[in-house]
């Protein structure tokens, strides 16, 4: 799992710029799969064909990131984000361009209080003398991802774009031990989540499954001084019950949880008061899809050392075998 | 059945969003009484319909969203004190010394305290309470409490209808309770009003969240017109004057950008024909309601909008005058009694 | 001229039928059908001489405004905005009232007359009125009724050597290129869609993306353009004078990487002026129709406008110029070669 996750979040991948983690996916999984597709907004799309119920599994495979938006006469970058990018979290971090140029990312020195810090206060040094210097390697509308490989310490991986390249690795993991089934399951790895819930929604329309499962990952309580949440990394998937995009349908919850009792894996609850994932968009597509999520416990979301436990990922790879057959 | 024993009985069922199933059930039984055919979807939405004349009929939907909003249990701490999570909008501040029932594996009832006055700083005197530092309490134990509640058990406010003085109402959740009943009205009405339209009624779920229940219903019915019933601010002391309808002056019709024009003045015209009275609630974009989502499905919807005027919107004490519902019920009644061919006069730019 | 026309016809959001009378009767002649949806988007369909795939052209129709709330008790007018307007730039403008045109001005209390503390901060929207010489609230009830929409009132003018000033360029640009689009002959099915209400949360291109259910589409816009005295030029979205505007992402959408490249690099080879929109902020009818069904392939090129959304937009006709242009060479372009429209669909080299 960990040798997967580290693949997987090594990829590059910015919302709209899902190219080269889609290859990687692809590659995993292609001779596991009856068919494959990319669609016109560039989600890939596995089926598992069937007779039975037509099942969709989505996890997204875009991270956050940032666009060079302008370049100054010394060859300083100025740059948009992609995505939820926290001014805090970004300060002092080096990105990596898809050509693989690396960029320090700074503030302008004469900000005086850090409470006034703003990504539109900040640029990119890539080490360049001169605009035209700079444009060899960067040009306006490229973008850059954290850097932050994969490591693991105890049970625990650290990692950028674990925010869902864990989703990601737990679908693959389903496909290549791709249990017998009547169900048709189709496999979407999603673009632009990041964005506004993009691909999924264009997804679930082609697909129009009987019922939906995103698979993200969910901020945690238990951090020091954190906020009220009972979920922890390490107790186990959390079957999501609302965030701000969707309440998960009754009937999927049940499924969800009845197939955790039946196997005996520990399973918690996640109400999340911000953010939404891709179930929310499907939710409501096409006449609306039952749909649910099974959430990955993860500290510092959209943070280039966010963590999650590889037990969760295990028992989350067990769940959906479980429910993908029923 | 009168309005007052109607609301009281649909009060009984918690419904906050997401979990409407069984008030839909008792919603589908009361659909029966006039509709040709009722069916609960699998949003638990509740569809009706009444038949028209003509053989290639028309199809008008017109919706009222059944949930309310609530809270959901979102931790319940060492000493048994239960933290939640807001389902829909709704002011902390008028949280403090209310009476919520939680539904667990049986109701419990709660009560949302406040530190007493005499411990707070001049400081939080002032300020407005954030609902993180309101827990419930259940006067239980934790461990009594984990045995009947658990994280994702759904919280509702707690509260009996009361009837104010001759025409006022009082109680949770008439938003948009009073939207069902008004549901009923048109239906009642229609029964012994000819219509050559097919007419389809919808209690939908999920309003107060995602609009969830519009968004899948219209795409399923795919309607030539849609009609929202929901409710409206109410005049209040000190609310704005172009944002609060007079209760008792009847509903208010919407007008404005997102609302088909040429039928918000068909309605107005129908009122004045008919004397009904009506207000106008001029819109001057997302109007807050399923009008939103409904408009844009498929191939786009004309819709209008049409309010009850409610005060102290999601409060436990939201008041309506009855004879706003009647009104409601008689005026869109009248509207979707009309010839198909004058509705086609309406719809063409 | 065509620019003059277009932008002095009213047509707030939700109230588009002075502009769609007016392109429906130009559009005639060339269409092989015209139709007008539920939500009252012009629809004009061409008929490809040998079509193997549907182009989707769309520029909306509606304009900011604003629409009658109340009345005050003196005869004046209380009034909300329709779509996004700044309020600073509200107070002594001229606008009329409803299909009439009743005229009317947007008061304020005079310099004298104002607290020092008055002097200093903005007027809220909330406290202005509009005086349309009504005496009483009786007559102002029956001049400017409730939900009444109002516009601004400004001339086009012709400014320098290459300017014009008018209200509502965001987006009769985008209706003017496309009836020009209108006059040529291609082998794919055109679909010119002037979309109504994009002001107030992009709602007809929603409906009208998912009737035409296209292969490809392109957005011809009117976008910002803040190349102005205090601001920085790294926040520049535009320049007025740098050309066709290409959007990359903004807050609706992220175009299509390859269509934009093809536009590119179409523009640099014909020699037409073009320039990335370099600020990511703003949206547009793009990003409804890229999620509409399964998802749809595109780009949006835009006019520079500065001072949008105000009754002094100001253009520069050769910006003007360069989108038209580009629009067409592309759609020559699809017309020559539908593999091209193919290859964006469906992935596969596109090379100018």
């Amino acid at each position: 799992m960990f040798d997967l996750v580290k693949k997987l979040t090594g990829a590059f991948g910015v919302s709209g710029n899902e190219e080269e983690i889609r290859d990687v996916i692809a590659a995993e999984i292609r001779p596991k799969v009856d068919e494959i597709k990319v669609d016109a907004l560039g989600n890939l799309i596995a089926v598992k064909k069937g007779t039975g119920k037509k099942i969709m599994l989505a996890a997204h495979m875009d991270e956050i990131g940032i666009m060079a938006t302008y370049i100054d006469d010394k060859g300083f970058i100025r740059f948009s984000n992609i995505g939820g990018i926290s001014q805090y979290y970004a300060l002092g971090q080096r990105v990596r361009f898809k050509n693989g140029t690396i960029g320090s990312v700074f503030y302008e020195e004469k900000l005086d209080d850090m409470k006034n810090l703003k990504l539109s206060k900040m640029y990119l040094d890539i080490g360049a003398k001169s605009k035209d210097e700079a444009e060899k390697k960067v040009k306006i509308g490229d973008t850059a991802c954290f850097v932050g490989e994969a490591l693991m310490q105890g049970d625990m991986l650290v990692s950028k774009a674990l925010d869902d390249r864990s989703g990601c690795a737990v679908l693959v993991k389903v496909i290549q031990n791709m249990p017998l089934t009547e169900n048709e399951v189709y496999f979407v790895f999603t673009v632009q989540e990041e964005l506004g819930l993009r691909g999924a929604k264009t997804a679930a329309y082609q697909i129009k499954p009987d019922i939906a499962i995103a698979v993200d990952v969910t901020l945690t309580g238990d951090t020091p001084e954190s906020n009220v949440m009972e979920v922890k990394c390490g107790f186990g998937p959390a079957i999501k019950i609302k965030d701000n995009s969707v309440i998960s349908h009754p009937e999927v919850k049940r499924l969800l949880e009845n197939s955790a009792k039946e196997l005996n894996i520990p399973y918690q609850f996640e109400i999340l008061e911000k953010g939404g994932t891709d179930a929310g968009a499907i939710h409501i597509t096409a006449g609306g899809v039952p749909s649910g999520a099974i959430s990955i416990p993860c500290r510092y979301v959209h943070s280039p050392v966010e963590m999650v436990n590889i037990n969760d990922l295990e028992n989350s790879v067990n769940l959906l075998m479980k429910v993908i057959v029923k | 059945m009168d309005c007052i024993s109607l609301i009281k009985q649909l009060s009984t069922y918690p419904a906050i969003s997401g979990n409407e199933k069984n008030l839909s059930q008792f919603i589908k039984q009361l659909f029966q009484e006039y509709c040709d055919t009722v069916e609960v979807d699998q949003f638990y939405n509740v569809k009706g319909i009444m038949r028209g004349e003509n053989s290639n009929a028309k199809k008008v939907m017109i919706t009222a969203h059944m949930d309310e909003i609530g809270f959901l249990v979102k931790s319940i701490d060492e000493r048994g004190f239960i933290k939640f999570a807001n389902i829909g909008g709704i002011d902390s501040r008028i949280l403090l010394a209310q009476e919520v029932v939680i539904h667990g594996k049986k109701d419990i009832i709660g009560v949302i305290g406040a530190k007493p006055p005499h411990l707070l700083t001049v400081e939080e005197v002032k300020k407005a309470v954030s609902k993180d530092e309101l827990s419930i309490d259940t006067g239980m134990k934790a461990e009594e409490v984990k045995k009947y509640i658990s994280v994702g058990d759904i919280i509702t406010l707690m509260s009996e209808p009361v009837a104010l003085n001759e025409y006022r109402l009082s109680s949770k959740s008439l938003d948009n309770k009073a939207g069902v009943v008004a549901l009923l009205g048109i239906m009642k009405e229609l029964s012994v009003l000819k219509h050559q339209s097919d007419i389809y009624f919808v209690a939908t779920t999920q309003e107060e969240t995602e609009l969830t229940g519009a968004i899948t219903t219209a795409y399923k019915i795919q309607p030539d017109i849609a009609i929202v019933v929901d409710v409206c601010h109410g005049d209040m002391p000190e609310a704005p004057k172009d944002e609060i309808y007079t209760l008792g002056k009847g509903p208010s019709v919407g007008v404005g950008p997102i609302l088909h024009s040429k039928l918000s003045k068909k309605i107005i015209d129908i009122a004045k024909e008919q004397g009904i009275p009506y207000q106008i609630d001029v819109e001057p974009g997302d109007t807050g309601t399923e009008a939103w989502a409904t408009q844009v499905s498929r191939n786009g919807i004309p819709t209008a909008l049409i309010s009850i005027p409610l005060r102290y919107m999601h409060t436990a004490v939201e008041t309506i005058d009855i004879r706003d519902i009647n009104n409601t019920a008689r005026l869109i009644a009248r509207f979707v009694a009309i010839k198909e061919e004058e509705l086609e006069g309406v719809l063409c730019f | 001229m065509l620019l003059k026309e277009l932008t002095e016809l009213n047509g707030v959001s939700g109230n588009e039928d002075e502009v769609r009378a007016y392109i429906k009767t130009r559009a005639l002649e060339y269409a092989d059908e015209i139709k007008v949806d539920p939500l009252g988007n012009l629809i004009v369909f061409k008929k490809g001489s040998s079509p193997e795939y549907k182009v989707m052209l769309s520029a909306h129709m509606d304009e900011v405004g604003f629409i009658v709330t109340g009345h005050g008790e003196d005869g004046t007018v209380k009034f909300k905005p329709v779509g996004g307007i700044d309020e600073r730039i509200l107070l002594g403008k001229k606008v009329v009232v409803g299909q009439k045109r009743i005229p009317g001005v947007i008061g304020c209390k005079p310099v004298h007359l104002q607290t020092n503390e008055e002097k200093s901060n903005n007027v809220k929207l909330k406290s202005m009125y509009i005086d349309v010489g009504a005496e009483s609230k009786k007559d102002v009830e029956k001049l400017a009724p409730l939900g009444e929409v109002i516009a601004f009132q400004s001339k086009y003018t012709e400014m320098g050597e290459e300017c014009i000033k008018a209200k509502a360029l965001d987006d009769r640009v985008g209706c003017a290129v496309l009836m020009e689009m209108l006059k040529g002959t291609y082998s794919f099915d055109l679909y010119a869609c002037f979309t109504v209400q994009e002001e107030v949360g992009l709602r007809g291109a929603e409906v009208a993306a998912y009737g035409v259910n296209a292969d490809i589409a392109i957005v011809v816009e009117g976008t910002t353009c803040s190349d102005v005295p205090g601001v920085e030029k790294y926040e520049y979205s535009t320049e007025l004078g740098g050309g066709a505007a290409l959007t990359i992402m903004d807050r609706t959408s992220y175009a299509d990487k390859k269509l934009v490249d093809y536009i590119y690099n179409l523009a640099k080879q014909h020699n037409i002026a073009i320039q990335f929109k370099q600020t990511t902020t703003g949206g547009n009818d793009a990003g409804k129709i890229q999620l509409s069904r399964s998802g749809i392939k595109v780009a949006s090129i835009s006019v520079p406008c500065r001072y949008i959304h105000s009754p002094v937009s100001v253009m520069s006709k050769n910006d003007f110029g360069s989108v038209r242009d580009i629009v067409q060479c592309v759609l020559n372009e699809f017309s020559k070669d539908q593999k091209i429209i193919h290859n964006i669909k469906f992935g596969g080299d596109v090379n100018v």
